[in-house]
C-alpha cells in the first residue's frame, strides 16, 4: 500500500488560514490502513484545527467525509454534494494521488494534509516500511525476492559496496544491508552462482521519467 | 610482460614487474590549485602515481578531474577517482572524455561514500549504474569503442588503465573475492584496497584471491594508512563504515612517546609485511589531511627511489 | 489563574476500577470535587483520541483516564494501550496550544475509594492553576453543574 504520515497540524493549519469553512476529505483506502487519512483521523485533524483556530478568535467550520478511495473518479464524485460555494478550501487525507484527483475534479484551493512516503508494507502494528521503489521494471526474481533499488541506500545492483559491515548498511546501524539479506537467502536456496553474473544497466526510462507513466488495458475499456 | 592496453606509466610499471606506490591527495575545499601543485611537487618522486579522490565523505571539494590537471601540468601521475554517486550515465562518460583529453590515463571506479555522511546530507544521489557496471563502462569505451548506449566511437577513444576498489574488510566476507572476480570480470585491471590494520583478515583475504587464481587477472594494490594519534585510530576503528582497527594497533598508538612517529613505524612495517604476501603488486597510500608525511614513509620502506 | 474559576474535567472511568471506586468514594462518604464529570469505560483502552478531543471541543478544562493499575487489566493491555494513546494526546494538545498538561492518565484498583477522591481532587487543583482552557476564554463563573453529561 502506499504509506503516508500526517503532516505537522501547525503547517496544515498555515496552509488553510485564510479560509472560513474547510472541506476535509478522508480516504477509506491505503491510508486508512496506515493510520494516516482514514474517517478517525480526519475527524481527529478537523477536531485540533477547529480548537487551535478558535483560540485565534477565526473559528474554523469543518466538514467531514470521507470517500471509499480518493484515486478513483466514481468515488471523487460522490463529494459533488459536498464542494459548495461556501467551501473555501479542500483539504485532502489522501496520498498526493487523492490531492490531484481532487484538484482536478474541483475549480478549488485543494491542499495536502499528509505527506506520502513510499509503497510500503506494515512489519508490525504501527509501524510501516518501504518495500518497493515502482522502478517499473521487477527484478526481484534475480535477487531472491529483496528489492535492492529500493532497500539499498545506493540502488546497487552488483553489491554490497564497502560499506556492508556486519549486515548493517553503512549509512545507519538501524539499516539492514539489503546485500548481505540477498546474499544470504540466495545461499540459503543455493543459488549464489547467480549473484556471480553482472547484472546489466537498468533501464530507468521504465521510472520516474518522461512524465507520468501509465498502464492502459484496452480490454477493459468501456467504449 | 602483456601488451600495454593504455599510455599509463601505472600500467607499464605494474606490467614491468615493479612494487609500484602509489599516494593519496584530497583535493581542497576551495577554487585554490595551488596546494595540489605543492603536494605535487612533495610526492611527485616518491610515488609512481596520485590518486585524487572524487568529493570524499560526499564533502564538496575541487573536482579530481581539475585536480588532476593539476598534477599533470605539475609532472605527476594522476589517478582519477570517479562516484557513481553524483552523475549519471551520460555525465560520467562525458567527464571521462573529458579527463582523458586533459591527459588523464588512470581512473578508479567507486560506488562512493553515502551523502548522508558529508556536508550536503539533503542532497539527491544519482546511482544510475554501479561501480561494477562503470568498470564495464570504460572498458566498453576502450576495447569495443562504444559508448554504454552502443554508439560507436569513431576516434579517439578515452584508453584508461581501469582500476577498482575491493574492501577484505566489508561483509559478508566469503563473498568480498567473488565480488572482487566480477570486478576483474568486468574489466578492472588493477585494485586498490580499503585501508589495512587487519592484517589476518588480509591474508585470508589474498589465500582467497590466489585460490581463484585472481592475482594472475588484476594488479592488487594494498591500502596503508598511516595513523597521527591514538584518537584516529579509534576513529577508524568506531565511526568509519567498512574499516577493521585490532586493538593491538590502538594500544601501540596508545603506549607511543611519539604518537605520529608510532603511526609512520606501523604503516611502514605494513608495508614491508604487505611485500612478502603473494599476489600484492603495490601499495597505496592514503595519509588523509597528512599527505607530507609520504615521502617519509615510501623512504623508510626502502621503496626509494622509484623508477622512472 | 482566574480566581473563581471552577474547571469542568471528564473523567472517563473503566468500570472494572476507577469507576467501582468512585461508588466506594460515595459509601464511604468522602468528599471530592464536583467538577469532575465521570464517564464510563468497558475498559481504559477503549478511549480514543478524537473522544478525548470532543470533550475538550465540547468546552472541557481538564481530561483524565483511569484505569486499572498496571498488570491488573481486565483485557490484560488496555490500560497500557490507554496510557500511550494519552502520550499521543499530551503532544498534539501541546501541538494545537490546549497544553498537553490538561490531560492524564491514572491507575488504581475498586478497592481505592479514597485514591479515587485524592485524584479528582488532584486533578481539579492542576487545572484551576492551569486555568480555562484556552476555548473557554470567555469564562463566566457559572456553578459546575450537578448532574453529569
Amino acid at each position: 500500500m502506499i504509506i503516508a504520515e500526517g503532516k505537522p497540524i501547525a503547517e496544515v493549519a498555515e496552509l488553510i488560514k485564510d479560509a472560513k469553512k474547510v472541506l476535509m476529505v478522508g480516504c477509506g483506502g491505503c491510508v486508512t490502513v496506515c493510520l494516516a487519512g482514514g474517517e478517525k483521523e480526519t475527524g481527529i485533524l478537523a477536531s485540533a484545527l477547529r480548537m487551535l483556530r478558535q483560540q485565534q478568535d477565526n473559528p474554523l467550520e469543518t466538514v467531514e467525509v470521507t470517500l471509499t478511495r480518493q484515486c478513483d473518479p466514481e468515488y471523487v464524485e460522490m463529494l459533488d454534494k459536498y464542494v459548495t460555494d461556501d467551501i473555501d478550501c479542500i483539504v485532502s487525507l489522501a496520498c498526493g494521488v487523492g490531492v490531484q484527483f481532487l484538484a482536478e475534479r474541483y475549480p478549488k484551493w485543494v491542499v495536502p494534509a499528509l505527506n506520502t512516503k513510499f509503497a510500503g508494507g506494515t512489519v508490525k502494528h504501527g509501524q510501516w516500511e518501504e518495500r518497493c521503489g515502482l522502478c517499473g521494471e521487477c527484478i526481484l526474481y534475480r535477487t531472491g525476492g529483496i528489492c535492492p533499488i529500493i532497500r539499498c541506500s545506493k540502488s546497487i545492483l552488483n553489491g554490497p559496496c564497502g560499506g556492508s559491515q556486519n549486515g548493517k548498511c553503512e549509512v545507519s546501524p538501524e539499516t539492514d544491508c539489503a546485500w548481505q539479506l540477498i546474499y544470504d537467502r540466495m545461499q540459503a536456496l543455493g543459488k549464489l552462482d547467480m549473484l556471480l553474473e553482472i547484472q546489466p544497466v537498468k533501464d530507468w526510462s521504465k521510472a520516474r521519467d518522461g512524465g507520468p507513466r501509465r498502464v492502459v488495458r484496452e480490454d477493459v475499456m468501456i467504449s | 610482460m602483456s601488451e600495454p592496453k593504455t599510455e599509463s606509466k601505472l600500467e607499464r610499471l605494474l606490467n614491468e614487474g615493479r612494487f609500484v606506490v602509489t599516494g593519496e591527495i584530497g583535493p581542497p575545499k576551495h577554487a585554490g590549485g595551488d596546494g595540489i601543485k605543492h603536494h605535487v611537487e612533495l610526492l611527485k618522486n616518491h610515488v609512481d602515481a596520485m590518486n585524487l579522490t572524487d568529493n570524499q565523505t560526499a564533502i564538496v571539494r575541487l573536482s579530481s578531474i581539475a585536480a588532476a590537471a593539476h598534477v599533470l601540468a605539475a609532472g605527476g601521475e594522476p589517478v582519477i577517482q570517479m562516484t557513481v554517486r553524483d552523475r549519471n550515465r551520460i555525465a560520467l562518460q562525458s567527464d571521462l572524455l573529458g579527463a582523458y583529453s586533459l591527459g588523464v590515463r588512470n581512473v578508479l571506479c567507486l560506488s562512493g561514500d553515502h551523502q548522508s555522511f558529508g556536508n550536503h546530507p539533503t542532497a539527491k544521489n544519482v546511482y544510475d549504474i554501479d561501480s561494477i557496471q562503470l568498470v564495464q563502462t570504460v572498458k566498453g569505451l576502450r576495447d569495443e569503442k562504444k559508448f554504454l548506449c552502443g554508439e560507436e566511437i569513431k576516434e579517439h577513444e578515452p584508453r584508461f588503465f581501469i582500476g577498482a576498489v575491493a574492501n577484505p574488510f566489508g561483509d559478508p566476507f566469503a563473498y568480498r573475492v567473488l565480488r572482487l572476480e566480477k570486478k576483474v570480470n568486468a574489466g578492472a585491471d588493477f585494485i586498490q584496497t580499503q585501508a589495512i590494520f587487519d592484517m589476518d583478515r588480509f591474508e585470508k583475504f589474498m589465500a582467497m584471491v590466489r585460490e581463484r587464481g585472481l592475482h594472475k587477472r588484476v594488479k592488487i594494490l594494498a591500502g596503508v594508512m598511516p595513523l597521527k594519534s591514538v584518537g584516529a585510530a579509534r576513529y577508524m576503528q568506531k565511526s568509519v563504515s567498512g574499516m577493521i582497527v585490532p586493538d593491538p594497533i590502538i594500544d601501540r598508538m596508545k603506549g607511543a612517546g611519539d604518537p605520529k612517529a608510532e603511526g609512520v613505524e606501523i604503516c611502514v612495517e605494513q608495508i614491508k609485511h604487505l611485500q612478502t604476501i603473494e599476489g600484492v603488486a603495490g601499495v597505496h597510500i592514503m595519509a588523509v589531511m597528512w599527505e607530507d608525511i609520504i615521502p617519509t614513509i615510501v623512504e623508510k620502506a626502502g621503496l626509494y627511489p622509484r623508477p622512472k | 489563574m482566574v480566581a473563581d474559576f471552577e474547571p469542568k474535567i471528564v473523567a472517563f472511568c473503566c468500570y472494572y476500577c476507577a469507576y467501582s471506586a468512585a461508588d466506594l468514594a460515595g459509601s464511604l462518604r468522602l468528599q471530592y470535587p464536583s467538577n469532575i464529570r465521570l464517564v464510563e469505560m468497558p475498559c481504559s483502552g477503549k478511549i480514543d483520541v478524537r473522544v478525548i478531543l470532543e470533550a475538550f471541543e465540547g468546552g472541557a478544562d481538564g481530561v483524565y483516564v483511569a484505569g486499572c493499575l498496571e498488570g491488573d487489566c481486565h483485557f490484560l493491555k488496555g490500560n497500557i494501550r490507554a496510557r500511550k494513546r494519552i502520550g499521543y494526546v499530551k503532544k498534539l494538545l501541546d501541538e494545537i496550544g490546549i497544553g498537553g498538561e490538561r490531560v492524564e492518565m491514572f491507575n488504581l484498583s475498586a478497592a481505592m475509594g479514597p485514591r479515587f477522591a485524592e485524584i479528582a481532587a488532584e486533578m481539579t487543583e492542576r487545572i484551576r492553576r492551569l486555568g480555562p482552557s484556552p476555548l473557554n476564554k470567555a469564562y463566566k463563573k457559572e456553578p459546575a453543574s450537578s448532574t453529569a453529561g
